[in-house]
């Protein structure tokens, strides 16, 4: 597999995931409109689709925060990778930064200098599977502040009820994340787990068990609506990842993503990429 | 009730915008966030009737190619000085706590919504910028708006808040 490649696949990806969205996030918007009974977030999510459209038609970013550079790549374990693949992918990032496809977004936590390329130690941040067959399969999913910002973690007591808990905490926050918002929940594991869980679970799309569907309801009955200025769609789709932990534990983490739910992949074989 | 306004607002402009209208600007607004805020005092512009835009926008050359709000809630604690320099209105995205007292008969607070960078870009043009130095997100962009909207009046000069009327409804919801 060629290095440049990998370079150019992630670069088009990153583009792709800026400008439009997969079509199921669109269909998810448009049915809230349906549904949709106040007024003012009528304009709201009306608005929103307007600038799918306008985003793909100029071929310009939805949304001015083009976000962290999250990345999930699958590894086939027949690919033969005789370069960094980190930095490949780095590459990629720097490529469509210069190209004005992303604001440079990534600084030093403490100093808060801006690399001006969108990379630096830990970004881009990769989360890797290896999975049979020989493809390499990049996911872009930039991840924009104002979800991340209000996402949270709880060390809950074994004896506390996980989902009053996940309420109380969108009624607070929820009005940040640029609501509709899919929510990513994972329960259980260690501290890191659940926020690990948390973040897998955001980026599947919405599940369909039926806690999932319970507390998407729930959290829709909130009336917090789009934007947070009260309406019938709070969420998009509620998805919860678990893992077994400790008896004295309950760590529970919620991940927010605003209804932009970026996402694109790219194939990269012996012979070249190309967009899925 | 919809309203065309233009900047700089004056007093009795923005008392006619309640909470709950829908708003489409046109005139200069300014873009402002976290550090720009905080060196607000050392750019010598005169806010006066002013409109301050809370977005970080991606500009390519000297083109507005995507421009949607950022949070407002991260920059609450600036909300007095701002409003001393005599700005007039705030657009931004989720609100500010505790803001509807401080610009009770004196600012209103405009909702764009959130994310919808694209559309926003189309109605903005760049005339200027202050403090480049802090990078393309965090600088004083000087913007000329034609039309900009739909914007809810989100916070009005009356003491209305809709953000805090949503959260306590909701507060109550869960209450039950």
């Amino acid at each position: 597999m060629r290095c440049l490649d990998v370079v150019e696949a992630t670069e088009a990806v990153v583009c792709k995931a800026q400008v439009s969205l997969p079509r199921w996030v669109v269909r998810s918007i448009e049915g809230a409109l349906c549904r949709e009974r106040d007024e003012i977030a009528r304009y709201h999510l009306q608005t929103i689709l307007d600038n799918i459209r306008i985003a793909e038609s100029d071929a310009r970013p939805m949304c001015q925060d083009t976000g962290l550079p999250v990345f999930h790549v699958e590894i086939g374990e027949r690919c033969l990778l005789d370069f960094d693949l980190r930095e490949a992918i780095a590459e990629g990032v720097r490529r469509a930064t210069r190209k004005g496809m992303l604001r440079p977004n990534v600084v030093d936590p403490l100093s808060r200098s801006n690399t001006g390329d969108n990379t630096g130690p830990g970004m881009p941040y990769l989360i890797v599977d290896h999975v049979a067959g020989d493809l390499l399969r990049i996911t872009a999913f930039p991840k924009g502040a104002g979800s991340e910002n209000m996402s949270f973690l709880g060390m809950l007591n074994p004896a506390d009820d996980p989902f009053e808990y996940i309420l109380e905490s969108l009624a607070d926050r929820v009005s940040n994340a640029c609501p509709p918002v899919f929510v990513g929940v994972g329960i259980g594991g260690t501290f890191d787990q659940a926020a690990a869980l948390a973040k897998r679970a955001v980026m599947c799309p919405p599940g369909e068990r039926e806690e999932e569907l319970l507390l998407l309801e729930r959290i829709n009955d909130l009336g917090i609506g789009p934007m947070g200025l009260g309406g019938d769609t709070t969420a998009l789709g509620v998805k919860i990842e678990k893992a077994f932990c400790h008896t004295a534990s309950l760590p529970v983490a919620v991940n927010l993503q605003c209804w932009a739910n970026r996402r694109a992949s790219v194939t990269v074989t012996e012979e070249g990429w190309s967009i899925e | 009730m919809e309203h065309r306004v233009r900047s700089p607002l004056s007093e009795r402009d923005v008392s006619k915008l309640s909470a709950g209208d829908i708003v489409w600007l046109s005139g200069t607004v300014y873009t402002a966030r976290d550090k720009a805020h905080q060196r607000l005092r050392e750019v010598k512009l005169d806010l006066r009737g002013g409109v301050i835009y809370h977005c970080g926008p991606l500009i390519r050359d000297t083109t507005v190619v995507s421009a949607g709000p950022t949070s407002s809630v991260r920059l609450a604690r600036y909300l007095p000085e701002v409003l001393d320099l005599g700005v007039r209105c705030i657009i931004g995205k989720g609100g500010m706590p505790g803001a509807a007292e401080l610009m009770r008969g004196r600012a209103v607070y405009l909702a764009y919504p959130g994310g919808c960078g694209a559309a926003a870009a189309r109605s903005l043009s760049v005339r200027g910028v202050c403090l480049p130095e802090l990078g393309m997100a965090e600088a004083v962009w000087e913007l000329e708006a034609t039309d900009l909207g739909p914007m809810v009046v989100a916070i009005d000069s009356h003491g209305r808040d809709l953000y805090r009327e949503v959260r306590e409804s909701a507060k109550r919801q869960l209450k039950r």
